[in-house]
């Protein structure tokens, strides 16, 4: 099927009586003609290397621009030595999106989850529950599907991309995303599915794009943070049996007509919001291009 | 439908899959069609490449394009080094151009074996890329299919005989465009197949009359 309608993929699986990410699953072996082995093969490969860029994060490297590199170990070390008012979990999710959204910005290979920009958020929700023992590498690859899934359908009815509907574009589809993929893997079905991503998405409407300099950087990396804890929260809430008012397709439309109204100036062009602070223009400034 | 694979993915060299991986790409589909190794560059970035290249490693990935790396090869940020090493010369400058894709870069290649090439080329986003001009001729291709660029003298029949090579070999034409420059000058098709073009296919069309040039990019597996 096409991967069009978040309700219809739900529907499908209850029809069939099987799950959301099987449907996925499923639409990916009939577009692609590939077989099932080969798809959850791609998918494996897809979150070893989501793995390898946390596993590989170097506190020591500094971005192009100097701005981003370094507070992912800042974090950690107080998750370690400090006394953090967040939990065990949610502690790991802040130190994996900052130490991803850092490799991202410093060069380093990750894996576009939207978009780069917004790499960190899966890998913060997914990474600590894997490490921690509380999933299977299965599990995981069972999450990934649901979240791609969920991306497919926000990319044709909308956008994933900041440059046309601003920063709820990136970080709000991956957090859709990753919210969707936590009740997964948390063994919820595709209603809960549904209202997660569509709580999560709902919660960053009309976020703007607006990165210092143009570079994916500022306030790029710590705004992985926010749509990953921002998963969690709307994925325990759905589990808790919490719905969203809103359908979720109904909300995804909303999200791309907010994004069109977003003005231009704020919409990765680097010429509103952040980017125009007094600081956000002396970095600019800085940063000329020298070719 | 949407690529599941392109939602989740490209796995890639940050920090950005326009200004990035698309670089990558565009490099790459440079070197794929001037069909050598590429012994001098001149690049010319235009809009937010030219105004935030620099910092997204723009420069960098173009390079390591032209020089056949991948968008996830971990050496993007030595690649003006590995240029080095490897005798391929580059000179960036900021291109001023009407009417263009924001993104979009203009290489003019020479290789070793003294094969020049022209292209202009849009990252569209996403790390998808889109050829506009080569050679000075307008076109519109991504690269993500197998595809045929046929350069040939404007004359009667000259498509005629290229799809009927292809065809003759049980090779499925997906699209196909004919663009040239002036009536009469030099006309490039641009064919995009279902199927691998092999080189024996190759060779025949480049065998054929008024035939200057083919080049060939090949869908990724």
């Amino acid at each position: 099927m096409e991967l069009y309608s978040v309700a219809e993929i739900i529907d499908a699986a209850r029809r069939t009586g099987r799950e959301f990410w099987e449907i996925v699953l499923d639409a990916d072996i009939e577009e692609r003609q590939v077989t099932r082995e080969e798809s959850i093969s791609k998918m494996r490969g897809v979150w070893r290397a989501m793995l390898t860029s946390f596993e590989e994060y170097d506190p020591e490297r500094r971005s192009m621009s100097g701005l981003a590199g370094g507070d992912g170990a800042k974090m950690r070390s107080f998750c370690e030595n400090g006394s953090p008012l967040s939990g065990e979990y949610i502690q790991n999710v802040i130190a994996v999106a900052l130490s991803v959204g850092e490799s991202n910005a410093c060069m380093r290979k990750i894996v576009a989850a939207p978009t780069a920009g917004a790499c960190g958020v899966l890998p913060a929700v997914l990474v600590p529950l894997y490490r921690g023992g509380r999933a299977s590498e299965d599990d995981i690859i069972h999450g990934l599907y649901t979240s791609a899934g969920i991306g497919a359908v926000i990319s044709s009815r909308a956008s994933i991309s900041g440059a046309y509907g601003g920063c709820q574009a990136e970080i709000g589809s991956a957090s859709a995303m990753s919210a969707g993929a936590l009740v997964t893997v948390s063994g919820g079905g595709g209603e809960a599915v549904g209202h997660a991503a569509a709580m999560a998405l709902k919660n960053l409407l009309g976020l703007v794009c607006d990165p210092v300099a143009g570079l994916v950087e500022v306030p790029c990396v710590k705004r992985n943070v926010v749509g990953a804890v921002n998963a969690v929260s709307c994925a325990d809430m759905a589990l808790a049996g919490i719905e969203s008012r809103i359908p979720v397709d109904e909300v995804i439309d909303c999200m791309g007509e907010v994004g069109l109204r977003i003005p231009h100036e704020l919409r990765e062009t680097a010429m509103g919001g952040l980017a125009a602070t007094p600081t956000g223009k002396k970095v600019a400034e800085t940063l000329k291009p020298e070719i | 439908m949407t690529d599941i694979f392109d939602i989740l993915g490209p796995v890639m060299i940050g920090p950005s899959s326009s200004h990035t991986a698309g670089a990558v790409r565009i490099g790459l589909i440079g070197r794929t069609l001037l069909e050598g190794e590429p012994k001098h560059a001149k690049i010319g970035l235009f809009g937010s490449f030219a105004e935030t290249g620099r910092g997204h490693g723009t420069d960098r990935a173009i390079v390591a394009g032209l020089l056949g790396f991948q968008p996830d090869f971990e050496g993007i940020p030595r690649s003006f080094e590995i240029a080095g090493e490897r005798g391929l010369e580059f000179e960036f400058y900021t291109a001023y151009l009407r009417d263009a894709h924001p993104n979009t870069a203009l290489l003019d290649i020479v290789s070793f074996d003294g094969e020049t090439l022209s292209m202009t080329a849009a990252s569209t986003g996403g790390g998808r890329i889109r050829v506009e001009k080569i050679d000075g001729i307008d076109v519109s291709f991504t690269g993500e299919e197998n595809t045929l660029i046929v350069r040939h003298r404007d004359v009667r029949g000259r498509v005629a005989d290229i799809a009927g090579v292809i065809s003759a070999t049980g090779i499925n034409i997906a699209d196909m465009s004919l663009c040239r420059a002036a009536r009469g000058g030099d006309a490039l098709e641009v064919i995009e197949t279902d199927q691998r073009v092999p080189s024996s296919v190759r060779e025949k069309i480049e065998g054929l009359d008024g035939i200057l040039r083919v080049s060939y990019c090949e869908k990724k597996a």
